[in-house]
């Protein structure tokens, strides 16, 4: 087999397991948009969050440590202890489920009826604020998070591709893991969806939020639910990705990589972020490995934008995304 | 008692339709004009001009160029870093091969141009709309940032990939380049802003801001009493890009002197000025001038505050700053929605009752 041709078939494996991680940043848009209508930007946040608020808790650190330092002139860091990773990751979901009700309150409420604009713009404040928050609450250094996740070249498929294509694809134990917790997060989430009583009042209220609460749901709890869910995914979310490259801000531009992800796939429909996801991770790889070069690389940051805008203008709700009919 | 209708009378049709038809609002208006040009240029220094003047000036610029497009004609953009940084790399190209001509013109040209790309980048919003079309925008700011970061034309193959302001002066006084005063900055920004104020201001009152605003509140309802879209939205993509680009031009050439378009041009930029129209109010010039001034004064405002009253450490502080915008955001919009221009609105019928409101 020619060079060429394994090699891209190595950047379209890579690609594929990114793009899960795209999807899985995505599906916490669609849940979110889906049951609230609100187009949350603070999806990206709320995994920079969570993942500091497990390194916090793992490691013992004093919350507002700097900021109780700087008041009283203390020199409080950690209270040292060390806590094992699983109780950690429970902590930190119970904080995000906190989190959720805090917005609720806080937040949406006030917000009900309002336009979609004035929705997005407040999640984008809300995303300055938790950005803060999180920082004032765990400093702003960069952490290295390790829940036991597996890393580094996967040796089993260096061998066997070895043995077939006179070439070892490198493919990370890490990304193959996150591949597989994605399968089963979404197998979850839509088994919850689908049978549970709770996610029939989810696609009750997706469906039509005035029937919803006239057949006696609540959406506010609804509410609560949904952005606890969506708490849940970015902490997944957070935890892969804060694994690969470390607990700091550039963590949430991650929301930026959702959102061509949300276009393609419209933004109402679970398997279209998988799909979109997939085809979006593997067409930027794809495209950074043939083209990239001859037009100066990085092209990763725009690709995915442009794509999505080329694809939106043939077909205006996205893949999956319902019909969009128009009345006067 | 100052502020109504009655006892103003108009003899003419002129008179009739001017801007302001209220004489205490035009006294208003020529009072802050007199102030405006007469007395701060007076008395500004070089702090007051860099952390507060300066910067409020182009962002209303930018901020009125984007009300344009989504207060007036509806249409979600969050390009607005990636047009001003084509306004800001046009007007460097510019600058550095017609050393000759006036930079007044150059800016203006960096207008044009901006708004030649702004036009391309609205096209698809003939197909999409809403977020979609938000999210569609972000293309053009991703790509055109990583353009000007990539391809070395656009920086006259400087080194360093920065671009830097050479000195270019406007009836023999500075107003770019190391040399510039306060002074020369300040009222070069401000002539600009004027200009654009009044030109927004009167093309919104006229036909093509009632048709960008029939495209805003229904566009099928427009379409079918003869408002064309294509026509309608691409004036309106280009209008607000080329103030837009105006905006950026300034920004890089008078404010920064040198700039590095991921820093200065990010997607930071276009949140920023995204939020000052929509605390100042959607589809208001005065909103416009309102939401810059408060998310100009309010980080200065803090850091004087945090840093300089109660000592903190300023990482610390800009942290807190972020966690303080971020929440006085959510604040007014939920206690405004409408922006500060909702409240001028509404002290304005206050004041026409006022003294006897019954």
């Amino acid at each position: 087999m020619p060079d060429q041709l394994v090699y891209a078939m190595e950047v379209t494996l890579n690609g594929l397991m990114t793009g899960v991680l795209y999807s899985l940043v995505a599906l916490g848009f669609v849940l979110i948009f889906k049951a609230s209508g609100v187009f949350n930007y603070a999806q990206g946040v709320l995994a920079l969050f969570a993942a500091l608020t497990l390194v916090g808790i793992q490691n013992g650190q004093v919350p507002f440590a700097h900021m109780i330092n700087a008041m009283t002139g203390g020199h409080l860091t950690d209270f040292g202890w060390h806590i094992p990773a699983v109780i950690a990751i429970l902590l930190t979901g119970v904080v995000m489920v906190l989190l959720a009700i805090v917005i609720e309150k806080l937040v949406l409420k006030h917000l009900v009826n309002q336009a979609p604009i004035i929705l997005f713009m407040a999640t984008i404040g809300m995303a300055y604020f938790l950005e803060g928050f999180g920082d004032v609450m765990w400093g702003a250094d960069i952490k290295t998070l390790d829940v036991g996740l597996p890393q580094g070249i996967n040796e089993t498929i260096e061998i066997a591709t070895e043995r077939w294509f006179g070439y070892g694809f490198f493919i990370d134990n890490l990304d193959i893991v996150a591949t597989l917790i994605a399968i089963l997060l979404v197998t979850a989430l839509t088994v919850f969806s689908q049978y549970s009583k709770q996610g029939r009042a989810l696609r009750a209220v997706a469906d039509d939020h005035q029937a919803a609460l006239s057949v006696g749901i609540s959406l506010r709890f609804i509410w609560i639910l949904v952005w606890s869910i969506a708490g849940f995914v970015a902490l997944v979310a957070g935890i892969i990705w804060g694994t690969k490259s470390g607990v700091q801000f550039s963590l949430s531009l991650i929301a930026l990589k959702a959102l061509p992800v949300l276009m393609l796939g419209g933004f109402t429909s679970i398997p279209g972020a998988i799909v979109g996801g997939l085809i979006i991770g593997v067409g930027e790889k794809l495209f950074e490995f043939s083209i990239g070069p001859m037009i100066g690389g990085a092209t990763e940051n725009w690709f995915a934008y442009v794509l999505a805008l080329v694809f939106l203008v043939f077909r205006p709700q996205g893949l999956f995304g319902e019909k969009i009919i128009e009345r006067v | 008692m100052f502020y109504r209708e009655s006892g103003d009378f108009k003899t003419s049709y002129s008179e009739d339709s001017q801007t302001f038809p209220i004489k205490f609002d035009r006294l208003r208006y020529y009072a802050v004009l007199a102030v405006a040009f007469g007395i701060i240029p007076l008395f500004i220094n070089d702090y007051w001009a860099n952390a507060v003047a300066v910067p409020f000036l182009i962002y209303a610029i930018a901020a009125i160029g984007l009300n344009i497009l989504v207060g007036y004609a509806g249409q979600v953009s969050l390009g607005t870093g990636g047009f001003m940084a084509v306004g800001a790399y046009a007007v460097y190209k510019l600058m550095t091969a017609f050393p000759e001509v006036s930079i007044f013109i150059h800016v203006i040209l960096a207008g044009l141009i901006t708004a030649a790309v702004g036009v391309v980048f609205g096209l698809p919003s003939l197909r999409i709309k809403g977020f979609y079309l938000a999210v569609a925008t972000l293309a053009a700011q991703f790509f055109l940032v990583w353009l000007f970061n990539k391809v070395p034309w656009f920086y006259n193959y400087s080194a360093s990939g920065q671009i830097n302001a050479p000195e270019r002066t406007v009836f023999g006084v500075f107003v770019t380049g190391a040399q510039t005063s306060a002074m020369a900055k300040y009222m070069f920004c401000l002539v600009m802003l004027t200009l654009v104020a009044l030109v927004a201001r009167n093309l919104t009152r006229g036909t093509v801001g009632r048709k960008w605003m029939a495209i805003r509140d229904m566009d099928i309802a427009a379409e079918i009493i003869g408002v064309n879209p294509l026509t309608t939205k691409l004036t309106a993509f280009a209008v607000s890009s080329f103030f837009i680009g105006i905006a950026g031009a300034l920004f890089f050439a008078v404010y920064l002197g040198a700039a590095e378009v991921g820093e200065a041009f990010g997607i930071q930029k276009s949140f920023l000025i995204l939020f000052m129209v929509i605390i100042g109010g959607l589809g208001s010039i005065f909103g416009s001038f309102a939401g810059a001034a408060f998310l100009v004064l309010l980080p200065v405002f803090l850091k004087n505050v945090l840093v300089g009253t109660l000592g903190w450490p300023t990482d610390l502080a800009a942290h807190i700053e972020l966690m303080i915008v971020g929440g006085l955001i959510v604040a007014f919009l939920i206690a405004e929605p409408h922006g500060i221009a909702q409240l001028w609105r509404v002290a304005k019928e206050k004041l026409r009752l006022w003294p006897f409101p019954h």
